[in-house]
C-alpha cells in the first residue's frame, strides 16, 4: 500500500499548481467567471499545452492518463485555484469515448484544446435520474439520426464545440455526439451562483450522421454510469482541493484575528469546531481516494465507491462551508475575501452529478445487489 | 395550562388578516414572496401603511404611538405579517433605538426622535461594530471628545446594514479614552449628513451591498444627541441588543419560509413523485418543522415571562440561537430541494422590472443566494457563539 501519488503525477500536479498560482489569481478567476464566455480561451489553450487534457484522457484517445488518480491530481489543483475552465466535460468524455473502440477521431482536438466537450445527461424535471430521458433520437430517411429534446444545467455548455447527449431510441438509451453548430441546436446560457456559466440545451430536429451515435442499449447506460463516476471523482478531487484551502485560510484566521485580547483560535469553543472540521476533511479525502481507486473496478464496486464519496462530500462540504464562514464572522460574508467563493463552490459541488440524498439512496440500493 | 389562543386573540388575528388583505399592496407582497430586492421606497411605504393604523411600533407604549398590545397579540401580529409576505419592519428605528429612547432617553429626545421614526422622517442605522470590535464590542475605538457643546467624532464603523439609506446613525463611541473597555462608552445619535461622514458599500458573497463601512473624520455632533449619561452607554447598548436578538429569532419569518419550502417540495419532482414524498427529504423537512413547532411555544413562553412585556434578557440569546438555526435550515432545505437548479443565478432577476425568462421553476431564482445570505443570521446581533457564552454565564452560571 502506498498513499503517495506516482512521480509523474506529482510532477504534473506541481506544474499545474505553479501555473495556476502565477496565472489564475482569484481576481483573474472572477474576471473570467463574469466574462461573456465564462471561461478563458487563452488560459484553456495554455493548460492544454501543459498537457492537462492528455492527463485526463487514456491512451486509446491519445492521452497518457485518465485513471482515477490522474483525475484526482488534476482536479485537486483546479479546486485549489477555483478554476472555472471547462474541465469536467473533458474528464467525463474520456470515459464516454473510451468504449467506442477506434473512435479516436471523435477525440481529436480534445488533446490540444481546440475542441471542448460538454456532457449533457440530465433533463429538466428529472432531477438526478439519468434514465429519466425524454430526448428522442429517430432514424432519419438518410440512415442518420434526428434528435429532439432538452438538457438541464450543463456546466460550461456555451464553451463546448461537441456535446455528448443521451437520448431515447427504440431499444433504450443511446449516446450521441452533437456538434455545437449543428442546425437545431440552441443554448440558453446563464451565470452560476458559484462562478462560471451553465446552460440549458434545446435540440429541435437536429440531423446527425449515423456515426455520431457512440453507444446504445445497456452499453449506453453502462457508459453513462462510468462517465458520471469519473465526473464524481473529478468533482470530489476538486472539493478536496477546496477543502484544503478553506482549512488553511480558516486556521490562519483563527490564529490572527484577535478579540477579547487573544487570537480567537484560543477559544475552546472554536478549537473543537475546527478539530471536527479537520477530521471531516480527512474523511472526505479518503472517500475520494476510495472512489478514484475504484474507478476502473467492476461496476458494483465502482458505483458504491463513487456514491459513498458523493454522500460524504455532500455532508462534509455543507459542514465545512458553513463552519468556515461562521468562524470568520462578518468578514466571511464578504465578496472581497476568497473564502466565501470557495465555500459557495463547495456547496454547489453538492448539487452536481447527484446530491447527498440521491447517492445515499443509491448506495443502499447497490448494496442490496 | 392552556396553549390555545383566546377568542379575543383569534378575533385580533382576523382583524390583522383583514387589514393585510386590504392594505398590503399585492405588488409588494409578490416581491417579498418571490425574493425580489426591495427598494427603500418599498420599505418606507410599508411603514407608512402600518403607521396609518398605528401598528408600526407594536411594542411601544400607547402614549408614544404604540397600539397597546399584549405579548400574544404582538406575536400574532409578527406571524401574520410574515405569513402574508409583507416586508419585514426595518428594525433599527422601531425595534432598536425606540426601546432605548423610551427607557433611557430624555423627554426632549423622545419627543424629538420617536415621532420621526414613526412618520418615516428618519431612517436609522446601527453603528456598533468596528473592524476591531465585533464579538468584543467593548473594544470599540471610535472616539467622541467633548469640544464646547459638541462632540467631535473620529473613527470607523463597519457592517452597517442599509447604511446607504440612512438619515441617522446611533453609535457607540468612546468618550473616556482612559477608562477601561465597557466604561467610557457612550450612546450617540449622529446625523448622516454631517460633514466628515463617508459611507462605503461592502459587497457581500451574494453580490449585493446591503452593508457599508462608515468613516467619521472630525464629525461634530451636538451634545444634546447623547442618550442617557456620558460613559454609561454600555448599559443602553446591551439593553438594545436584547431587542435585536429577539427580533432576529424570526419565528414568523420561519413559518413563512417553511410554507414556501413545502410548496417547493410539492412542486419539485423526484422519481416521478413530488419531492415532498421522498422519505429522506420528508424526514429533513419534518425535523425542522418539529423544531419550529417547539420554538413557537418556547418563544411565547419566554416572551410571556419577560417583565412588563419588554424584551427578555439573557433568554433572548436562546431565542436568537435556535431561531436562526431554524431559519438557516429552512433556507438550506430550499436550496437542496432545487437539485441542479440551485446553480443558475441571474442576479438581475431579483431586481424590479426584470423581464428575462426564468431558469427552472419560477421560485428558483433567489433560493441559493438567499441560503448564502442567511449565513449572516448566526453572525450578526452577536454571533451564536457569543450567545452561548451569555447563556453559559448568565443563565447556567457556569
Ligand atoms: C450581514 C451583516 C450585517 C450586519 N449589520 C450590522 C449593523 O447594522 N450594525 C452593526 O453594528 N453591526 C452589524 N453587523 C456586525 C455583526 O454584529 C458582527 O459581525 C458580529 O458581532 C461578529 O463580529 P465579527 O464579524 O467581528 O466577528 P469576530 O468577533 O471576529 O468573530 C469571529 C468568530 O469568532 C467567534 N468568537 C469571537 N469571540 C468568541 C468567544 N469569546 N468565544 C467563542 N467564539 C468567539 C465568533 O463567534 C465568530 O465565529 C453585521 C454583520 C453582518 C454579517
Amino acid at each position: 500500500m502506498d498513499f503517495n501519488h506516482s512521480e509523474d503525477r506529482r510532477m504534473l500536479a506541481d506544474t499545474l499548481r505553479r501555473f495556476l498560482a502565477e496565472r489564475y489569481s482569484l481576481d483573474t478567476r472572477h474576471r473570467i467567471s463574469a466574462s461573456e464566455r465564462g471561461y478563458s480561451p487563452e488560459i484553456w489553450g495554455e493548460l492544454a499545452a501543459l498537457g492537462v487534457p492528455a492527463a485526463l484522457l487514456g491512451e486509446p484517445l491519445g492521452g497518457f492518463g485518465g485513471s482515477g488518480f490522474d483525475l484526482m491530481v488534476v482536479f485537486e489543483a483546479l479546486g485549489r485555484a477555483l478554476v472555472v475552465e471547462p474541465f469536467l466535460g473533458l474528464a467525463m468524455v474520456g470515459r464516454l469515448l473510451a468504449d467506442g473502440a477506434g473512435r479516436a477521431d471523435l477525440a481529436s482536438g480534445l488533446l490540444d484544446g481546440t475542441q471542448i466537450a460538454a456532457v449533457a445527461l440530465y433533463e429538466p424535471g428529472a432531477r438526478y435520474d439519468l434514465t429519466n430521458v425524454t430526448t428522442r433520437a429517430e432514424r432519419s430517411a438518410t440512415g442518420g439520426w434526428t434528435l429532439s429534446g432538452g438538457k438541464a444545467v450543463v456546466p460550461q455548455l456555451e464553451s463546448a464545440t461537441r456535446i455528448v447527449v443521451s437520448a431515447r431510441v427504440d431499444t433504450g438509451l443511446a449516446l450521441f455526439i452533437v456538434p455545437r453548430d449543428a442546425d437545431g441546436v440552441s443554448i440558453k446560457g446563464y451565470p452560476l451562483v458559484d462562478g462560471g456559466r451553465g446552460g440549458e440545451l434545446v435540440l429541435q430536429a437536429v440531423q446527425l450522421p449515423a456515426d455520431t451515435r457512440i453507444a446504445c442499449g445497456d452499453d449506453a447506460l453502462g457508459t453513462i454510469e462510468a462517465a458520471v463516476a469519473a465526473g464524481i471523482v473529478a468533482l470530489g478531487a476538486e472539493a478536496v482541493g477546496i477543502l484544503d484551502v478553506i482549512k488553511d485560510s480558516t486556521l490562519d484566521y483563527l490564529r490572527t484575528r484577535v478579540q477579547f485580547g487573544v487570537p480567537i483560535g484560543k477559544f475552546q469553543a472554536l478549537q473543537h469546531r475546527m478539530a471536527t472540521v479537520a477530521i471531516e476533511i480527512e474523511q472526505a479525502r479518503s472517500a475520494v481516494i476510495n472512489a478514484a481507486a475504484a474507478l476502473d473496478d467492476d461496476r458494483l464496486a465502482r458505483e458504491r465507491a463513487v456514491s459513498a464519496a458523493k454522500v460524504t462530500l455532500g455532508r462534509v462540504g455543507t459542514l465545512v462551508a458553513e463552519e468556515s464562514i461562521q468562524l470568520h464572522g462578518g468578514i466571511g460574508m464578504t465578496w472581497e475575501l476568497p473564502l466565501p467563493h470557495f465555500a459557495k463552490r463547495l456547496i454547489m459541488i453538492g448539487h452536481q452529478l447527484g446530491d447527498e440524498d440521491h447517492h445515499l439512496e443509491r448506495y443502499v440500493r447497490l448494496g442490496r445487489g | 395550562m392552556n396553549v390555545d389562543f383566546t377568542a379575543e386573540d383569534i378575533a385580533f388575528r382576523d382583524e390583522v388578516r383583514a387589514f393585510l388583505r386590504e392594505r398590503l399592496p399585492k405588488a409588494l407582497s409578490e416581491k417579498v414572496r418571490t425574493g425580489k430586492h426591495l427598494t427603500k421606497e418599498d420599505m418606507v411605504g410599508w411603514h407608512a401603511i402600518l403607521e396609518s393604523r398605528r401598528w408600526l411600533a407594536s411594542h411601544w407604549p400607547e402614549e408614544w404611538g404604540g397600539p397597546g398590545w399584549s405579548v400574544v397579540q404582538r406575536y400574532i401580529f409578527d406571524v401574520e405579517i410574515a405569513l402574508a409576505h409583507a416586508p419585514r419592519i426595518v428594525p433599527f428605528g422601531v425595534n432598536m433605538l425606540g426601546p432605548v429612547l423610551l427607557k433611557y432617553g430624555s423627554d426632549e429626545q423622545k419627543k424629538r426622535w420617536l415621532p420621526r421614526i414613526l412618520d418615516g422622517s428618519d431612517w436609522w442605522c446601527q453603528g456598533y461594530s468596528e473592524p476591531g470590535a465585533g464579538s468584543d464590542l467593548a473594544n470599540l475605538k471610535t472616539q467622541a471628545l467633548r469640544d464646547g457643546d459638541h462632540y467631535v467624532v473620529n473613527g470607523q464603523k463597519t457592517w452597517t446594514t442599509l447604511g446607504k439609506y440612512a438619515d441617522m446613525i446611533f453609535c457607540l463611541v468612546r468618550t473616556d479614552p482612559s477608562a477601561k473597555k465597557q466604561k467610557g462608552i457612550s450612546f450617540l445619535l449622529i446625523d448622516m449628513k454631517t460633514p466628515g461622514i463617508e459611507v462605503r458599500p461592502i459587497v457581500l458573497l451574494d453580490g449585493d451591498a446591503e452593508v457599508s463601512e462608515v468613516f467619521f473624520t472630525d464629525v461634530r455632533v451636538p451634545v444634546e444627541n447623547l442618550v442617557g449619561d456620558e460613559n454609561l452607554g454600555w448599559t443602553y447598548a446591551k439593553y438594545l441588543l436584547t431587542y435585536e436578538r429577539t427580533n432576529i429569532a424570526g419565528v414568523g419569518a420561519s413559518m413563512a419560509a417553511l410554507d414556501q419550502l413545502k410548496e417547493i417540495a410539492r412542486s419539485e419532482q423526484k422519481d416521478g413523485k413530488p419531492l415532498a414524498e421522498d422519505p429522506q427529504f420528508a424526514a429533513r423537512l419534518a425535523r425542522v418543522e418539529i423544531e419550529l413547532e417547539n420554538m413557537k411555544t418556547t418563544s411565547l413562553r419566554v416572551l410571556a415571562a419577560a417583565a412588563h412585556g419588554g424584551a427578555p434578557g439573557a433568554e433572548s440569546s436562546m431565542l436568537k440561537i435556535r431561531g436562526t438555526e431554524i431559519r438557516q435550515e429552512i433556507s438550506s432545505l430550499a436550496r437542496r430541494a432545487l437539485g441542479p437548479y440551485a446553480q443558475p443565478f441571474i442576479s438581475q432577476a431579483l431586481d424590479e422590472g426584470f423581464t428575462g425568462e426564468a431558469i427552472g421553476a419560477d421560485y428558483a431564482a433567489p433560493i441559493a443566494s438567499q441560503y448564502f445570505n442567511q449565513r449572516k443570521l448566526s453572525i450578526f446581533g452577536g454571533s451564536n457563539e457569543i450567545q452561548r457564552e451569555i447563556i453559559t454565564k448568565t443563565i447556567l452560571e457556569l
